[in-house]
């Protein structure tokens, strides 16, 4: 960085033109993604304003615009949660495995190996969640409606297939887990040495260890890990659109064959068929998704600040 | 030395595998417990096999009781993981105390997640290879589903639309996230313009895949009317998701060039330009392809954009300019959700279909973690 201040602060000599063009081209290019954003904005706007006029048959019985995406925006919500609740711990599992209890020869592979969560395609993920996950589930589900009716998440009655929003979830949840393990192990691997053996060098356990140096260092990380991974689940598409049976109720039974559907998975189902004010009422629903994923981001970025940006 | 790090404190091995003389730091103050026989008064320890032990009666045992009320392999292996952790800290708390009890539960509880986090990769990967591998066959990757009805038919037009859409997406991304990375590294002297450059290609990154289908339908529908269905459409919505993805990758390895390159560049009286073009990046040139092939290897699987700006069709489409055009991930989708009647033959397709996708992803994975292996610069990380 002060190198090239000092470049571009010395007394400029000649300015050739080559300079000039070059420069102007990187600028543009910059400009450009910064016009996209807002073009994404803009043409969400522009498109999913005329959905403020729609009537209830485009609607799908809502009397309004706010009564269709509040269900849906409860579903991504109620997802998105429950998959950073399950995905959390583990993330955190493996992040500290791979930081810390791994022998070093193994922690490089280890993480390697779950990257490779990452990249398999979110569609893949449906197709596993629908005909593998959801069938799968269903003894437990059965158990749950059975043992912990009472309770209003599993009233149940059980869905046979599993194609609930808890198996959405558990789905949810194993995707965005690489993204949550990536900045965290980064992070807890950034822990000063120092700290951790000083903290050794007082007889504290590994545990205690991990509790006084690692812990208190990474909590901004960790925190904004979470959200990064609470946006992704905001926002991810075909694996929920593949994997719910959604009717688009408001509803916390986590076991049933009726589950809200999301926003995202919303749009991927009903877009392709949709016609005139629909479309325009899926583009509005997905302009409230872009905003909430939105200020998720930027309340994650925000909190860990440009320091561990290298994290994808 | 090491065998008493191991044995009286397993996190020894973290310290002691990175640098050699820190081990000998570490060692004589954690000796109190481990020097057993050196010092007569030590607080007693689990032997070094208690774990492996603890394992074995607690996987045999729960076998046992497996085989008797027959349950399946997940609850056996979810009673034995119960048993271990009951076991072994409860056996540490009455040979050894409270403290190492608890920091070998969550030991315990730490592998646990990591094992819980590889079932569903070990899963889904084996369910994929078992369910696509007999689809998977000449005829399937070089016929198009034109005219088929129930069996036969290929996935050759989703290949070639996959491949083309993530081309053009790829032309579109990387002159723009490469020129905008050489902006923040190069010209930008972490200005106003940059760091707000910089923040909203990380908030960027956070976009929904979906939202960016929709904004690439917005801004077709201006030009070409409802309803269009464009290659291109996809394309462009791909390349909303992947310019983040190549910004950062490529600022990263800019990053990573030396400024005594560009000083002897700039003494010799080459111009900043060409300094860049000549002198940077090169040098970054090994790390910049593997971040571009990761980059697309993370598109490349975008389902949700192409469903709703490229459509599906049964027949092959070159043109990414006219026309609806056919992708593998929404191949996928399709054949599984609507597989026709009968259903199976739809089925077998979209595992098929998936196990080619999965290949792809990861070839480009393994592509570019060997390019960026095999030519990184040795400086930095």
């Amino acid at each position: 960085v002060t190198a090239s201040t000092a470049v571009t602060n010395r007394p400029r000599g000649k300015q050739r033109p080559g300079d000039r063009v070059f420069a102007g081209a990187t600028r543009a290019a910059g400009y450009v993604i910064l016009v996209a954003l807002a073009g994404v904005a803009v043409f969400l706007i522009v498109e999913g304003l005329p959905a403020l006029g729609a009537d209830e048959k485009t609607l799908s019985g809502a009397s309004n615009l706010a009564a269709y995406v509040w269900p849906l925006l409860f579903g991504t919500l109620l997802a998105a949660l429950l998959a950073v609740l399950i995905a959390t711990p583990l993330a955190l599992g493996v992040a500290l495995v791979i930081s810390h209890f791994a022998p070093r020869r193994l922690a490089g592979p280890l993480g390697y190996v779950v990257d490779l969560l990452a990249a398999i395609p979110s569609v893949v993920y449906g197709l596993w969640g629908l005909a593998f996950l959801g069938p799968r589930l269903f003894p437990v589900y059965d158990w749950f409606a059975e043992h912990l009716g009472f309770v209003p998440l599993f009233a149940g009655p059980a869905s046979a297939t599993g194609r609930t929003i808890l198996t959405a979830a558990i789905v949810l949840a194993i995707m965005i887990l690489p993204i949550i393990t990536a900045i965290t192990r980064e992070i807890f691997a950034q822990t000063p040495r120092l700290h951790e053996e000083a903290a050794l060098a007082l007889g504290a356990t590994r545990w205690e260890m991990l509790r006084l140096a690692v812990f208190p260092y990474a909590r901004s990380g960790i925190v904004s890990a979470v959200m990064l991974g609470l946006g992704r689940a905001l926002g991810e598409t075909m694996a929920v659109a593949m994997v719910l049976s959604a009717s688009g109720v408001i509803s916390l039974n986590l076991i049933s064959s009726t589950n809200p559907s999301t926003i995202a998975a919303n749009i991927a189902l009903g877009f392709p068929e949709a016609t005139g004010l629909r479309v325009n009422a899926l583009i509005a629903s997905g302009l409230v998704l872009f905003v909430v994923t939105f200020v998720v981001n930027f309340a994650a970025r925000s909190i860990v600040g440009r320091r561990d940006r290298r994290m994808a | 030395m090491s065998s008493h790090l191991e044995t009286n404190r397993p996190s020894g091995s973290t310290e002691e595998s990175s640098v050699p003389e820190q081990a000998s730091v570490t060692a004589p103050v954690t000796d109190p417990a481990g020097a057993s026989h050196r010092m007569a008064m030590h607080r007693p320890r689990l032997p070094r096999w208690a774990p492996w032990l603890v394992a074995a009666v607690a996987g045999a045992l729960s076998a046992l009781v497996a085989l008797t009320f027959g349950w399946n392999v997940a609850g056996w292996a979810i009673l034995a993981v119960v048993l271990y952790a009951v076991v072994l800290p409860g056996w540490s708390r009455l040979v050894e105390n409270a403290r190492t009890a608890k920091d070998r539960l969550v030991t315990t509880l730490v592998w646990c997640a990591f094992a819980v986090a590889l079932v569903p990769l070990v899963a889904l990967v084996t369910k994929v290879l078992v369910e696509g591998l007999p689809v998977i066959s000449g005829d399937f990757l070089t016929f198009s589903m034109r005219n088929v009805i129930g069996e036969g038919g290929g996935i050759y037009h989703a290949i070639l639309g996959t491949l083309l859409i993530t081309l053009a997406a790829t032309v579109i991304s990387v002159p723009v996230g490469l020129m905008a990375a050489i902006y923040l590294t190069e010209y930008g002297d972490n200005g106003r313009t940059a760091r707000t450059l910089t923040f909203l290609v990380d908030v960027m990154t956070g976009i929904p895949s979906i939202v960016a289908g929709l904004f690439a339908y917005a801004l077709f529908v201006l030009f070409f009317g409802e309803g269009v269905r464009l290659g291109i459409g996809g394309a462009v919505a791909l390349s909303l998701l992947m310019i983040p993805i190549v910004v950062r990758a490529c600022e990263e390895m800019l990053k990573l060039v030396p400024h005594d390159l560009r000083e002897a560049s700039y003494a010799l009286g080459v111009p900043k330009w060409r300094t860049i073009t000549k002198v940077v990046l090169p040098t970054s040139l090994a790390g910049i392809i593997t971040g571009i092939t990761l980059a697309v290897a993370r598109v490349i699987g975008e389902t949700a954009p192409l469903l709703i700006i490229a459509g599906s069709t049964d027949s092959v489409n070159m043109n990414l300019f006219a026309e609806r055009m056919m992708t593998l991930p929404v191949f996928i989708y399709y054949s599984y959700t609507q597989p026709g009647v009968p259903a199976e033959f739809g089925q077998e397709r979209a595992w098929g279909a998936a196990l080619v996708l999965i290949v792809i992803v990861m070839t480009l994975n393994l592509l570019a973690r060997a390019v960026g292996r095999h030519f990184a610069p040795k400086s930095g990380r």
